[in-house]
């Protein structure tokens, strides 16, 4: 994997503002997020943010430090080696006849992806993963025609107690 | 007690007496209770020097300083303000007006998202929808303002807030779990750095505002003695070390002291305290101290390796860190070489001394510097405005006490001095207060003259003139083959005037000797003052071009000592 590719999971205080002013740290600093997910948390009135970004060392230990300035980030991590990662991904595929349909309905078997909605022309497909795991997908059905691709950016957990 | 009042009595519990604003449509309802409150405001004449006037008073007397605009347009008047104190770590409160909360969003008259606007330019705020909230607000804002590395804090009232009856007053503490700031230093790390110590042959000290806002001057002028280090400063530092003093070099940097700017990659070992090593006071990276260990003593761990790699960082109040230092190097005596490196160091310091003495016409500005330094003691307090002004004085006047040299320096906010000058004052009201001005930056806020006039502040305003947008002006001849491009500003207004416009006295200088004998008087005689000093305008600093590295300094740097 490239090592300029960092996860941080960063618990936050849960009040309006707080996405806007950690996506503008990033921004003005010059780092560039390549996907931020946020929900809530364990804690009552804490969200967690999963953030992935690309970044040096130097660049990386900037965007820790800084982030810890704000003062409503309470906690960081950084779980690049240690963490599960997934993402959720909606595609629409077109079906040009009936051959395509059970062709797409095998791969989604194979990647345990599960078909949401189905039409004479389309199916919607939903699947989890890591990143490769949903490029490799796409990649599969591109040639039948995808309409829509809606992905929620990564969320990560460490493994371990 | 409704909103508005509950602002003012938090503001009284906090220990504030004076404010600084300018009131507007969605700040009536808590001007209608400033009204009958115990509680002294400062009426400016634009609400950016309310807010340059609050950080004045913070950087004069350590206090938080807080400063009141309303909604809109009143609000982004503040911007350039808090922007100024973010960059240099001024611990103000902004309280502005917002439209009624069920206009928010809705593009109301004179609705601005000041919140958002501000956000990077804030250490913190807060928006309370109930006025319950408002004394808990107020003292978070204070807490988080003036602790660990302080900052402007925002708090964006909307006017039926203000208004509205509280149940209870209640000011507990906001919980900020996320906000822990370090104090203590790692006595690991303060070891290792006595280490270094011992081990270094040539040691330098770089001071900046760290050690002022962390009151730790006394802490600094042991270690310096203890370890016989020479001391230099960034130009927020000056003051944080006596500047007359014989371990003293003055400033460094663009347009640092010759003798700090030649000899810092000489040191084998810099100890930095409370400084963030900014471009303009280290040149060009990688010919900054390249062969010199470097220990990092801050209290914001973003500044550790932001700029410089550093050796040993102790992340701490530099007070702290000082004192345990100072502790862990009792008994410590500095070897043969340290002495002999400093020794000659304070040689080379008497005979790059700069040049002050002249008697042209039109004056020199290294002269006028020179007479207001003899003119004033230890304790006035000088502010400067941005330009050749500003690093004139930072280079030719030797500041000798902390909180005695306000200037911006991160932002270079133009149209800073003045009004900090006036905040300065009100923080101060027994020391003289003189703020050094350029023509250009002193016309921006040349408004507040009324303020001086209408509160009778004896502030000093010096308005160097030389017609010119120095600074810009002086790269374009130096860098940019003498193509004078929108730096010239003619004849306009006559400084004199203007001044007697507002009630406000003012003197015509142009002889040597005159300012120091206008500066004596005003000083003596009490009352706001401009005093209108025609200089050199071809007078120029020696400076580092762009890209260059710290000894790399272009321009002629006269010496005192060639001066027959």
């Amino acid at each position: 994997m490239d090592s300029d590719y960092h996860v941080i999971s960063t618990l936050v205080e849960d009040k309006p503002g707080v996405l806007q002013k950690v996506a503008g740290m990033f921004n003005r600093r010059g780092f560039n997020i390549d996907s931020i997910t946020v929900g809530s948390s364990e804690v009552e009135g804490q969200s967690r943010m999963v953030i992935s970004v690309h970044a040096d060392k130097k660049g990386l230990e900037q965007v820790t430090k800084q982030l810890n300035k704000l003062v409503d980030v309470i906690k960081i991590k950084d779980i690049t080696k240690t963490a599960v990662k997934r993402e959720l991904c909606l595609v629409k595929v077109n079906i040009p006849n009936a051959k395509a349909r059970a062709e797409i309905m095998q791969y989604s078997n194979i990647f345990r992806a599960h078909i949401l909605d189905v039409t004479e022309q389309t199916l919607m497909i939903e699947l989890t993963g890591d990143k490769k795991k949903i490029n490799a997908f796409i990649s599969l059905v591109e040639s039948y025609g995808i309409k829509r691709i809606a992905r929620t950016g990564l969320t990560a957990m460490s493994r371990g107690v | 007690m409704r909103g508005g009042e509950a602002i003012i009595e938090s503001l009284k519990n906090m220990g504030v007496k004076t404010i600084f604003g300018y009131p507007g449509g969605q700040t009536i309802p808590f001007y209608d209770m400033l009204y009958d409150a115990d509680m002294d405001h400062i009426l400016v004449r634009h609400e950016q020097a309310a807010a340059h006037a609050a950080d004045g008073y913070a950087r004069a007397s350590g206090r938080v300083g807080v400063c009141l605009a309303t909604s809109g347009p009143g609000a982004t008047n503040l911007v350039t303000g808090i922007g100024t104190a973010y960059m240099d770590s001024s611990p103000i409160v902004a309280i502005t007006g917002q439209v009624p909360t069920h206009l928010i969003g809705n593009d109301a008259f004179q609705e601005a998202d000041i919140i958002g606007i501000t956000m990077p330019i804030t250490k913190h705020s807060y928006q309370p929808k109930d006025p319950d909230l408002i004394p808990s607000m107020i003292k978070s804002s204070f807490e988080i303002a003036s602790t660990g590395r302080p900052g402007p804090v925002l708090i964006d009232v909307p006017k039926e807030v203000q208004e509205g009856e509280l149940t209870e007053f209640r000011d507990d503490l906001i919980q900020t779990p996320g906000y822990n700031p370090t104090v203590k230093g790692n006595i690991k790390q303060i070891k290792k750095a006595f280490d270094l110590i011992k081990e270094s042959k040539r040691p330098m000290i770089l001071a900046g505002a760290g050690v002022i806002i962390a009151n730790a001057c006394c802490e600094l002028k042991k270690l310096a003695e203890t370890i016989n280090a020479p001391v230099m400063t960034s130009l927020l530092g000056k003051g944080a070390f006596d500047e007359t003093d014989d371990l003293a070099l003055g400033m460094l940097g663009m347009h640092g002291r010759k003798v700090s700017n030649d000899y810092i990659n000489e040191s084998d070992l810099l100890i930095a305290i409370g400084i963030r090593f900014s471009d303009r006071t280290t040149g060009r990276l990688d010919s900054f101290a390249p062969d010199t260990k470097i220990i990092h003593i801050d209290i914001d761990p973003a500044e550790i390796g932001k700029n410089v790699d550093v050796d040993l960082p102790i992340v701490g109040d530099a007070r702290n860190i000082l004192e345990s230092l100072n502790k862990v190097l009792d008994g410590y005596a500095p070897s043969n070489d340290v002495n002999d490196w400093t020794n000659m160091i304070k040689v080379k310091k008497q005979e790059l001394l700069p040049r002050v003495s002249y008697d042209d016409v039109p004056l020199k500005p290294q002269t006028v510097i020179k007479e207001i330094a003899e003119a004033l003691t230890p304790e006035a307090i000088l502010t400067t405005d941005v330009g050749q002004n500003q690093m004139w004085a930072a280079h030719f006047f030797d500041t000798q006490k902390p909180r005695k040299f306000i200037s911006s320096g991160g932002l270079g906010t133009m149209g800073f001095g003045f009004p900090a000058a006036i905040g300065a004052k009100v923080a101060c009201p027994e020391d003289p207060v003189v703020s050094i001005n350029g023509d250009g930056g002193f016309l921006m806020v040349c408004q507040e003259l009324a303020t001086v006039r209408e509160y009778d502040l004896p502030v000093i305003a010096v308005v160097l003139e030389n017609r010119t947008l120095g600074m810009v002006y002086q790269w374009q001849s130096l860098l940019y083959n003498n193509r004078h491009s929108q730096t010239l500003l003619g004849n306009s207004p006559d400084f004199v005037k203007l001044a007697e416009s507002f009630g406000v006295n003012a003197v015509r200088i142009t002889e040597p000797g005159e300012t120091k004998e206008a500066l004596s008087s005003a000083i003596k005689d009490n009352e706001p003052i401009l005093l209108n000093v025609v200089i050199d305008s071809e007078e120029a600093l020696p400076m580092l071009p762009p890209g260059a590295g710290i000894n790399e300094m272009i321009g002629e740097y006269k010496l005192e000592k060639d001066v027959i």
